[in-house]
């Protein structure tokens, strides 16, 4: 479950010292800081990447009006929700062809490079943070600073969230497949009809403990097409 | 005025509200018709449920997922190099620029950076693949409007260029080729020749569309000043390529991206116009992407003088396990923005992917659009906002 | 002429006959020449190359697979009507093709020359097919098949009015209803005293010749007046629910009228049966009225029927379809006045000259 993290702009600020300082994509954090005050719970920052916010449940919709009317973020990327619930059919892929092959890479250095990579990825359950189990998520665009904007909102048991569609118009069919795929209400908008599914279908496909029924008849049979690196001058290198 | 006079006159407002009301009743009472799935013009399995008051639509409701393959769902127990396979069917019209934003986004999170080959060679497949996507457009829209033949002089071209990708590739519409961290193969021996001579039926082809098309009366009189859209509305909608810069706003992510801009793409080695124009209807949609193809061809020409020698594949571990993190990365796809948005656990899969097709946007905007058209001019629109089917169900 | 004499039901028996001749075998070779072929050439295509040497006896194998196929009725569709609309359809092509001469005794009906009003017949029997056109549409029982009809109808009803004043043109200067009387008008007639190439009214009436073929063209509903049978909206309009031998004979409609009103229009404006005077006199022997053309005037009309129906198919699988809206401006607020424009300074020369 993701935690709260009211701190985690102090933290991202400490350790993009680092890297090459973002002076646009910090400007407009204190700027939306400042005025969604008690509306922001928590940002994130990647410099020269991409910025992150998380706003509480209630202010969502008036955020994207903010966002749209007065910070001129005038295109409309996306909305999608997230289950963060780790899926109880467990990792789908691991297989003993695979446990094989994980034993021959950690012997060597790249594994270790990336398992530590894993390790200091930031945030336990994605950047910004949450309380719940389902978080909706939606991206904005400024065409005139070339910056875009992650939102994030959570979404608590009565499954329910404000609707874009009067300040983003074309939220209304992302809302349509987050509302089938997850089971979330986004209230105000009236057309709630199923997108891709058809009528009477029964559960929410893209949450984790939705089975794909594929996957649990036939188990996934563990990595066996691994080709070659074309650019390792000594095959044996990589195997 | 008198007091009677007032109710005379109240009486007679009274009437005419009810009068409106009952032609209200009588014009709902409309005629519905179904376009679609099975239909010539949706191609695909498009519906749309048209209310109709003789030709007029009242109301326009497409109906979608007679294709949907849940490719959310299915990426999730799929290792990053087999997403590729799948998302190749996305816009199947363009398989290779399918997979560049999906192997950009994991290659963000892995901090791998592709060799200048590896990101040269992936932009002019990228473009390549552009300019067969969009030369069938280009021939498609005259089918929509009774004009048979361009469609095959469309299908004819595309093939030199499909012929170069296959090729490189080995495959003519799903090449499934690109690699985290590189690229599959290189470049076949004499295949810059090939292209060079490739390229130039597509410059004749364009040039043939505008002499037959865009300078015939009877097509500019079907498609000027229908299906307009607003700069404004074409944001809020997310409409994004082609169909945004036909309504004059100036954005390509090739040039407006860190990821285009040698961050993934090396468009920042070409010189290239970004075209757009004022109108926003039916004829500036077309308009555009005739340009854009011609653009594609010089940019193609440009990327064949200049590959730069070198590794075609990045140090990358044997089993790719992608860092947890999150990234969106979105490139200026054929038919609009297309953009992934990938959640890593640090997994051999990745934990959520979200696909931001651009036809779902692009076609988000058609019950608004629709609304008052006539029926021919509803397969216009349908035609200028050029879909493809397999980028709306996913 | 022919010394014979025939009870009347033989003679109506060969009548017949000669009308399925005249109708569907040249129907056959355009479908041939110019939809399978020359359209193929047209599109970078080969078209049919495996039935017969290039693919000639494609169209046997199209009627051979129509004929198996089954004959479908909607299950809401008025069974009566829906089952007679092809035939009514059909039947105007062959009323059509009974006055056109092809020769100098050559008239189905009429007797040697021909029918005295024949070009007023043939303009009042070309409006049945709308009504086997609106009986499609309606019977059909399907909502594209009945905006089909309805677009077929309001757009046949206009372009009639353009076609019949374009003839207007033609019978002023001829001075005869007749079509007989037109061909040799034709071929008596001079240009400037020039009498060499007779006088072919596609040079003297030019104007009214392209509306008599723009109106042939939106008649036939053909790109770019094809709306009613708009395929990437409307399936194919008044068309869509019919299959089978039903379908085929709505084809053998669509093609076998072509050609007759490709045959009406050599009659009118390019001489008919007859061939260029300066032709007729290199032959030592030979008169217009002689016997032998009434073998060389069916090929003389083929060709000439040849060359029209090319430019309709030319036309056709070149450009785009007009909206109705704006076929229907185009023959109220363009054709017509041009043609009235066209009677009234032919009916000035005539009175002139």
């Amino acid at each position: 479950m993701p935690s709260a993290d009211d701190t985690q702009t102090a933290d991202d600020a400490e350790t993009g010292s680092d890297t090459p300082t973002d002076e646009a994509r910090e400007g407009l954090l204190a700027i939306l800081s400042d005025e969604l005050g008690d509306a922001l719970v928590a940002s994130h920052l990647k410099p020269g990447d991409d910025l992150w916010i998380r706003v509480t449940n209630e202010s969502w919709s008036d955020t994207a009006d903010y966002l749209r009317n007065r910070q001129r973020f005038r295109f409309f990327d996306f909305v999608s929700a997230i289950d963060w619930m780790p899926s109880p059919y467990g990792r789908s892929l691991s297989a003993a062809v695979d446990d094989q092959l994980a034993e021959a890479e950690a012997t060597s250095d790249e594994a270790a490079v990336a398992s530590e990579d894993a390790k200091t990825g930031t945030g336990a359950d994605g950047y910004t943070g949450g309380d719940t189990r389902f978080q909706v998520f939606a991206r904005v665009y400024n065409l005139t600073t070339r910056l875009g904007v992650t939102l994030k909102a959570d979404v608590d048991e009565s499954m329910s969230i404000g609707t874009w569609i009067n300040t983003y118009p074309g939220a209304a069919w992302q809302e349509r497949e987050a509302h089938e795929m997850f089971g979330i209400t986004f209230t105000g908008n009236a057309d709630m009809r199923n997108i891709y599914l058809p009528g009477d279908f029964e559960g929410n496909p893209l949450r984790k403990d939705y089975p794909l029924m594929a996957r649990l008849v036939k188990p996934w049979p563990g990595i066996v097409d691994v080709e070659p690196m074309p650019a390792t001058e000594n095959p044996e290198d990589a195997s | 005025m008198t007091a009677v006079n007032d109710r005379e006159q109240l009486a007679y407002i009274a009437s005419q509200a009810a009068d409106a009301r009952v032609n209200l009743e009588l014009e709902a009472e409309g005629m519905t018709l179904n376009i679609g799935p099975q239909h010539p013009a949706t191609h695909g399995t498009l519906r749309i449920v048209l209310e109709l008051d003789g030709e007029q639509v009242i109301k326009a409701d497409p109906v979608m997922g007679y294709m949907h393959r849940g490719y959310e769902k299915l990426v999730e127990v799929r290792t990053y190099p087999q997403v590729t396979t799948l998302i190749n069917r996305i816009d199947w019209l363009s398989g290779f620029a399918n997979e560049v934003p999906f192997i950009l986004a994991a290659e963000k999170l892995m901090e791998i950076e592709a060799p200048e080959r590896a990101k040269h060679i992936r932009t002019l497949l990228f473009e390549m693949s552009r300019i067969a996507n969009v030369t069938l457009f280009l021939g498609d829209m005259a089918v929509q409007l009774g004009a048979v033949s361009p469609v095959f002089y469309a299908f004819r071209d595309r093939e030199y260029v499909l012929n170069q990708i296959e090729a490189v590739t080995g495959g003519r519409f799903h090449p499934n080729f690109d690699r985290i961290g590189g690229l599959k193969d290189d470049l076949p021996a004499g295949w810059i020749e090939d292209t060079k001579v490739a390229i130039q039926k597509i410059y004749d082809f364009c040039d043939e569309m505008e002499d037959l098309l865009v300078g015939n009366e009877i097509f500019q009189a079907r498609t000027r000043g229908i299906g307009i859209i607003p700069a404004d509305v074409a944001l809020s909608y997310g409409l994004s390529g082609a169909n945004a810069r036909a309504s004059g706003i100036d954005w390509d992510l090739r040039r407006d991206s860190d990821v285009g801009q040698g961050g993934g793409l090396a468009y920042d080695k070409v010189d290239f116009k970004v075209w757009t124009h004022p109108d926003g209807d039916s004829f500036a949609r077309y308009w555009v992407r005739l340009q854009e193809t011609r653009e594609a061809c010089s940019i193609v020409e440009q990327l064949l003088d200049t590959i730069p020698s070198g590794p075609i594949m990045a140090k990358v571990p044997r089993i790719i396990k992608v860092a947890e993190g999150e990234a969106y990365v979105a490139t200026e796809n054929p038919l609009g923005e297309m953009g992934y948005y990938v959640i890593s656990q640090g997994g051999l899969e990745p934990f959520r992917v979200k696909i931001r097709s651009a036809s779902f946007s692009n076609m988000s905007i058609t019950p608004w659009l629709l609304q008052g058209t006539y029926v021919p001019d509803v397969i216009t629109i349908l035609a200028s906002l050029y879909f493809i089917l397999g980028d709306i169900d996913r | 002429m022919i010394a014979i004499e025939l009870a009347y039901w033989q003679e109506a028996i060969l009548k017949l006959l000669l009308g399925f001749a005249i109708v569907l075998p040249p129907a056959g070779i355009t479908v041939y020449l110019y939809l399978f072929k020359m359209v193929s050439f047209m599109q970078s295509r080969l078209g049919p190359m495996e039935a017969g040497p290039y693919g000639s006896l494609q169209l046997v194998a199209e009627i051979g697979k129509w004929a198996q196929k089954e004959d479908i009725f909607p299950t809401k569709a008025d069974r009566f009507v829906y089952a007679a609309a092809p035939f009514v359809v059909l039947i105007s092509t062959f009323l059509l093709v009974l006055v056109v001469p092809f020769g100098p005794d050559l008239a189905i009906i009429g007797g040697e020359n021909g029918v005295d009003t024949g070009i007023f017949f043939a303009l009042a029997v070309s409006s049945i097919s709308v009504i086997g056109i609106l009986m499609a549409g309606w019977a059909s029982a399907s909502k594209y098949s009945l905006l089909g009809g309805l677009r077929a109808a309001g757009q046949l009803i206009a372009y009639e009015l353009p076609l019949v004043l374009a003839v207007v043109g033609v019978v002023i200067q001829a001075g005869t209803l007749s079509m007989q009387g037109i061909v040799s008008a034709q071929y008596e007639g001079e240009i400037f005293g020039f009498g060499g190439f007779g006088n072919p009214y596609f040079l003297t009436q030019f104007v009214g010749f392209m509306i008599f073929l723009i109106s042939v063209q939106a008649e036939l509903a053909q790109a770019p007046f094809d709306m009613p049978v708009a395929e990437s909206e409307l399936v194919t309009g008044y068309m869509t629910e019919y299959s089978g031998m039903r379908f085929l004979l709505f084809f053998i409609g669509e093609f076998a009228t072509a050609n007759v009103f490709a045959f009406i229009a050599a009659t009118l404006f390019l001489g008919g049966w007859a061939v260029p005077p300066f032709l007729v006199d290199m032959i030592p022997g030979l008169e217009i009225d002689s016997w032998a053309f009434n073998l060389i005037g069916p090929a003389v009309m083929i060709v000439k029927m040849l060359l029209l129906t090319f430019v309709v198919y030319w036309v056709r699988f070149t450009f785009p379809r007009f909206r109705e809206d704006q076929l229907q401006r185009f023959a109220w607020k363009v054709l017509i006045p041009i043609s009235l424009v066209n009677i009234a300074v032919t009916g000035l020369l005539k009175v002139v000259f």
